[in-house]
């Protein structure tokens, strides 16, 4: 019997979630007044979950290193947001997006949370419209859908490419709102560095202003983190530069567990690298699938002409091209999920067809959707159909309205029009789908302490499909956490205060200091960068989109001896009172180099392919992952000093209301 | 409602209001000035309507006289406030790249028009209202050695634009109108919060309104000048 | 490329500050603006000196961080960008290139090129939302249809990534465009208008009391926004505040 206890209400499957409510303890509104909870990042799930908590009556304190709640990472999620609403009337329902999610993650999630999460992603859209979110609408002025990887139906609501961003925006009003009402105080520029545990519970945290330098202790009745993904591991990602996994892992050393670390999501259409000054990749929503093709030539000698600028990619035949995923997925085509579409780019471009300098780049391409909605406008308008300037111009148009923004950020980076020459994209480190363990309250193994968003791990198993990441952090912070955590928080309407000047306190923030003080003092000779680039390589090379034995062991070691290097040899100018932004970036590299020694340590554990997780070892003989039955659970470590010491705890997963297949899109 | 003035859109509301009236007093000016191009008499008997007549005196004149005064000393407030919300000046701003001249200097713009005010009124105004409120002769600036020959107000102007000096003034003076109001007349629509379908129809009357109405001033003073 | 960089450095909020020259070399003009000051930060830490603090952080145009005044355009010379999506290949060889904080009384500098713009959440607090609370009972998303135009000026108005490039831009230092688009935003949908007087009026008071100026219609503001925020939406939220001023 596991350790781990996922609470897992009884009955049936769509009834668990209304059945648990109606179980669990509530406070009653006076006596919220007398709790606090700290939150941790102010994203999607933080930033819902602060000011839901607030509404309901909680004392809430709010961090979040950005200079504003605005700026958490989630603002830039571009695509949409999934939900069960079937107002297009294509045979959606809650079930249908549990299925897809389940299946899309390989059946390595979670049943229950599943559901759950399929269950609430209605009310999502309704509370965004009710706060005044401006998600896309129809000439008829109701709501317009698109689809996204994956799946069979079109149940992604959507705000042009930045979704992300009007949800979060919608999300920080609502804090605002409680800001303005004193009932959330808002700690910005302040990192959190370390979770204080009382009796066994967590009671607090330690965080640095990084404005001043000066590590504050702050108390609270529940901890939560928001504190979102560790994608930066890999160095160069789509996440934002101060994305980091510090609250994450102190939270993981203080005792909670850390589940699924290798399950981690490449990407498929990414802006590729340009060169070793890169400090970060751009993404290209997953949306542009829904009308780019992707392809690459299918001979050698056009991909050598197209290397040395002697052909242009639009001047290549149609039968020279090799549109691979409508060829090898007839069924799902261009849209097939991430993890399944980043692996076929990558089979390309290791077989020698990329088509840019460094051989690592597809072509995604728009000039057959920008013939269709053309010669569609042009019939509408009435206008010649067979002009090819006119439905060239119009379908132009359409895409321009659809897509708009997107383009224009691919030609300010990349320099080129990608209405006139497919865009080139190659896949990149994007969300990780591994994270804190939690139970089905979401709670850590650390009772007290919860991680919600895309801070757990627990409901998009070894690979998540598009649009559903902001589902989640929406859901666990508006609908999912303000419940459970009452249930918890029932204990302690009779605690009082915490105070900060206990023992617990003072070693937590020693131990704060004497990594601040190490860090400061170090007299090395190679900056934080240095070290960080130099774990992105060994990530990117043996952790990424294929994984083996040989080097996954290869990869812990090397990572160990960079961090007693780093540790040897960082330096940091500056001193840990003032602001002081490479002391912020050494504690959160320090951090990676641990995480990403356990991240190699669980994908060599976990022998087979799943999802995000891609073992050499464990394919079809088509290339596809081959998931291995005896692998069916959660890893959840613990942590025992070093990563190489870790404890691996299994919680097996139960499928009874899915059946458990081989996941083709075939 | 109560303390409007002290919020940052009322008092560009307040300043918007007041320029709007003082862009129709200068089209009423211009008319009844033109007319001295073709007719010393309608010029002469406006010009006396005007100056006597107890509503445009009593009332109409207070009141421009207060949109004038207001309008120079918000002018003068919001600059002060304007200047202050930026203590440290870049080193380098390029300003020309977002915005026209005219309308990054409407206070230059408005302090010549203000400085050529005073010539105005002085050359004018005071004495017109000396004669008329200190002397209390109330016959027109007719002269009185020789009654017969009428109101006076034509030759009185026409004896102004003699100096090719005051022309010039004047010239400069309009030019500088000229670009005030290129960005004032839409910028004060703006600031009501007027930017509809129609309001940006005006944009194309604005710069005729702007360049015309200056232009047809200093036409008059040039040809005065030159017909003397 | 080799450039000369002019750059504004200043210990703390307390410390007077200076502009002080910096020569890179070796830049490439595939590189952002930003991986260029990486670039130098590296040679500054290299040479055990204090590195160049600005602030950043997605490095996709979206977060609304980074704020660096680049030869005296918000943003630097390109226009509907902010300064990480700013390539080297907009300069040549050789150039000069002044980068100064946003300067506003009302955004102080933290550090270097970092400026505090709390100013900015301070005004969202005052009415930058509707009240409604997550209860999950609120009606049906489709239960209001919103004129697909209205819904379009909401959306545009709502990309406002509060970077705060119009105050930066503005000879007056004025916040309204940043401050319209939110009011905008909710006066063009039905769900914002139970809120509407008093939402204009604390957000347009918080703004006065913030120190920013009073805008005097220069268009700058509009021009170096990174998401192109128009100016409609200031004449839009004069025109709320005066109907709300007027109402009482």
């Amino acid at each position: 019997m596991s350790i781990l206890d996922s609470k897992i209400p009884e009955g049936p499957l769509a009834d668990k979630w209304t059945k648990h409510k109606n179980d669990i303890n509530l406070v009653n509104p006076a006596n919220k007044r007398l709790i606090d909870v700290i939150i941790v990042g102010t994203g999607l799930a933080g930033g819902s979950a602060a000011a839901t908590l607030a509404e309901l009556g909680y004392n809430v304190k709010a961090f979040c290193f950005q200079d504003s709640p605005r700026r958490a990472h989630s603002i830039a999620a571009q695509g949409g947001i999934n939900a069960a609403k079937n107002y297009q009337g294509d045979g959606d329902s809650t079930y249908r997006l549990f299925y897809d999610t389940v299946k899309g993650g390989d059946y390595r999630s979670r049943e229950a949370n599943v559901y759950r999460l399929a269950e609430v992603s209605t009310n999502i859209i309704d509370q965004c419209v009710a706060q005044g979110v401006p998600f896309a609408r129809e000439y008829g002025g109701l709501l317009d859908n698109r689809s996204f990887g994956g799946v069979l139906v079109s149940r992604t609501f959507y705000a042009k490419g930045q979704t992300g961003q009007q949800l979060l925006l919608g999300a920080y009003a609502a804090m605002n709102r409680q800001i303005g009402r004193g009932k959330i105080k808002m700690y910005t520029r302040h990192e959190m560095l370390d979770v204080v545990i009382v009796d066994g519970k967590a009671r607090g945290i330690i965080a640095r202003n990084l404005v001043t330098g000066e590590i504050e202790r702050h108390s609270a009745h529940a901890v939560v983190l928001g504190t979102g993904g560790y994608g930066n591991a890999f160095y160069l990602s789509t996440y934002a530069m101060g994305s980091n996994v510090t609250a994450a892992w102190k939270a993981h050393k203080r005792g909670a567990f850390f589940a699924n670390p290798c399950y981690t999501q490449i990407h498929p259409t990414c802006i590729p690298v340009s060169g070793d000054h890169q400090s970060k990749l751009t993404l290209m929503s997953e949306s542009l699938r829904n009308d780019g093709r992707i392809w690459v030539p299918k001979h050698k000698k056009d991909v050598e002409a197209i290397r040395n600028g002697s052909l242009k990619p639009t001047e290549l035949a149609e039968e020279d091209r090799d549109y691979y995923l409508e060829r090898r997925y007839p069924a799902f085509g261009n849209l097939v999920p991430r993890d399944v579409a980043s692996r076929a780019a990558k089979e390309r471009c290791d077989a020698g067809y990329g088509v840019n300098q460094t051989g690592e780049a597809v072509y995604l391409d728009f000039a057959s959707a920008i013939e269709r909605y053309g010669k569609e406008q042009a019939y509408i308008k009435g206008l010649n159909v067979d002009d090819k300037k006119v439905v060239t111009d119009l379908g132009k148009k359409v895409v321009e309205n659809k897509y708009g923004n997107l383009f224009q950020m691919y030609e300010k980076i990349v320099d080129q029009n990608p209405y006139e020459t497919p865009m080139m994209i190659y896949p990149a480190v994007h969300y990780t789908m591994g994270g804190l363990w939690v139970d089905y309250n979401l709670m850590t193994t650390v009772p007290g302490l919860y991680a919600i968003g895309e801070a757990n791990f627990s409901d998009h198993g070894a690979n998540r499909l598009g649009a559903s990441a902001l589902m989640q952090g929406l859901a666990d912070g508006y609908f999912v956490l303000p419940y459970t955590i009452g249930d918890y928080l029932a204990h302690d309407i009779r605690t009082g205060p915490i105070p900060t000047d206990t023992k617990e306190f003072d070693e937590a923030e020693k131990s704060v200091k004497d990594t601040i003080n190490r860090l400061v003092n170090n007299q090395g000779t190679k900056s934080v960068d240095h070290f960080h680039k130099r774990l992105g390589k060994i990530m990117w090379n043996k952790c990424g989109m294929a994984r083996n034995e040989k080097e996954l062991k290869e990869a812990i070691q090397e990572i160990a001896k960079l961090r007693e290097e780093f540790y040897k040899d960082v330096f940091v100018p500056g001193n840990e009172n003032e602001y002081n932004e490479e002391l912020a970036k050494a504690g959160r590299v320090a951090d990676f180099l641990e995480l990403g020694e356990l991240f190699a340590k669980d994908a060599l554990e976990r022998n087979e392919s799943a999802g995000g997780h891609f073992r050499e070892e464990y394919q079809t003989e088509g290339g596809e992952a081959l998931r291995v039955k005896e692998y069916q659970y959660v890893s959840a470590w613990e942590y025992k000093g070093q990563p190489s010491d870790a404890v691996h705890h299994k919680e097996s997963l139960e499928y009874e209301n899915i059946e458990v297949k081989e996941r083709s899109y075939k | 409602m109560s303390g409007i003035l002290n919020s940052s859109i009322g008092r560009k509301f307040a300043m918007a209001l007041s320029a709007l009236f003082l862009m129709v007093f200068l089209v009423m000016h211009v008319s009844i000035n033109f007319t001295s191009v073709f007719s010393e008499e309608l010029f002469n008997n406006l010009s006396h309507f005007m100056g006597t007549n107890p509503l445009v005196q009593g009332l109409m004149q207070p009141i421009l006289i207060f949109g004038v005064v207001f309008h120079f000393v918000m002018g003068f407030i919001l600059e002060a406030k304007n200047r202050a919300s930026r203590s440290v000046k870049y080193a380098s701003n390029s300003a020309k790249d977002n915005s026209t001249w005219m309308s990054r200097n409407m206070l230059l713009t408005g302090v010549v028009v203000l400085a050529f005010l005073g010539l105005h009124m002085y050359d004018f105004w005071v004495h017109e209202m000396t004669v008329k409120y200190v002397e209390g002769d109330m016959s027109g600036l007719i002269d009185p050695n020789n009654a017969e020959s009428g109101f006076r107000y034509y030759e009185e102007l026409r004896e102004k634009f003699v100096s090719p000096v005051r022309v010039g003034i004047y010239v400069v003076a309009f030019v500088l109108l000229a670009l005030h109001l290129l960005h004032g007349f839409n910028s004060s629509f703006q600031s009501i919060g007027a930017n509809n379908k129609y309001i940006k129809g005006l944009k194309g009357f604005s710069k005729v309104y702007s360049i015309g109405i200056p232009a047809l001033f200093i036409f008059i003073a040039v040809y005065h000048h030159f017909t003397h | 490329m080799n450039l000369t960089l002019k750059i504004w450095r200043q210990k703390d909020a307390n410390d007077k500050g200076k502009i002080v020259d910096y020569p890179v070399s070796g830049i490439s003009p595939d590189m952002s603006f930003l991986e260029m000051l990486d670039v130098l930060n590296q040679e500054l830490i290299e040479k055990g000196e204090s590195p160049v603090a600005f602030d950043h952080d997605c490095r996709e145009g979206i977060c609304g961080t980074c704020s660096l005044y680049i030869n005296g355009r918000a943003h630097g010379p390109a226009t509907k960008i902010t300064a990480c999506q700013l390539h080297m290949r907009s300069f040549k060889d050789g150039d000069t290139i002044y980068i100064e904080p946003w300067r506003a009384k009302a955004f102080p500098v933290i550090k270097d090129l970092i400026v505090d713009r709390t100013s900015f959440d301070r005004i969202q607090q005052a009415g930058g939302f509707i009240s409604v609370n997550t209860s999950g009972n609120t009606q049906d998303a489709n239960a209001i249809p919103i004129e697909k135009e209205n819904a379009d000026k909401a959306f545009d108005a709502a990309t406002c990534i509060g970077c705060g490039a119009c105050v930066a831009s503005c000879k007056n230092s004025s916040a309204m465009l940043f401050v319209s688009a939110k009011v905008s935003q909710f006066a063009l949908l039905p769900q914002g208008q139970v809120e509407a007087t008093d939402r204009v009026l604390n957000m347009v008071k918080q703004m006065d009391e913030e120190g920013f100026g009073n805008c005097t219609n220069t268009g700058a503001c509009e021009v170096e926004c990174p998401k192109g925020i128009s100016l409609e939406n200031i004449a839009r939220m004069n025109r709320e505040y005066l109907a709300a001023s007027f109402k009482g």
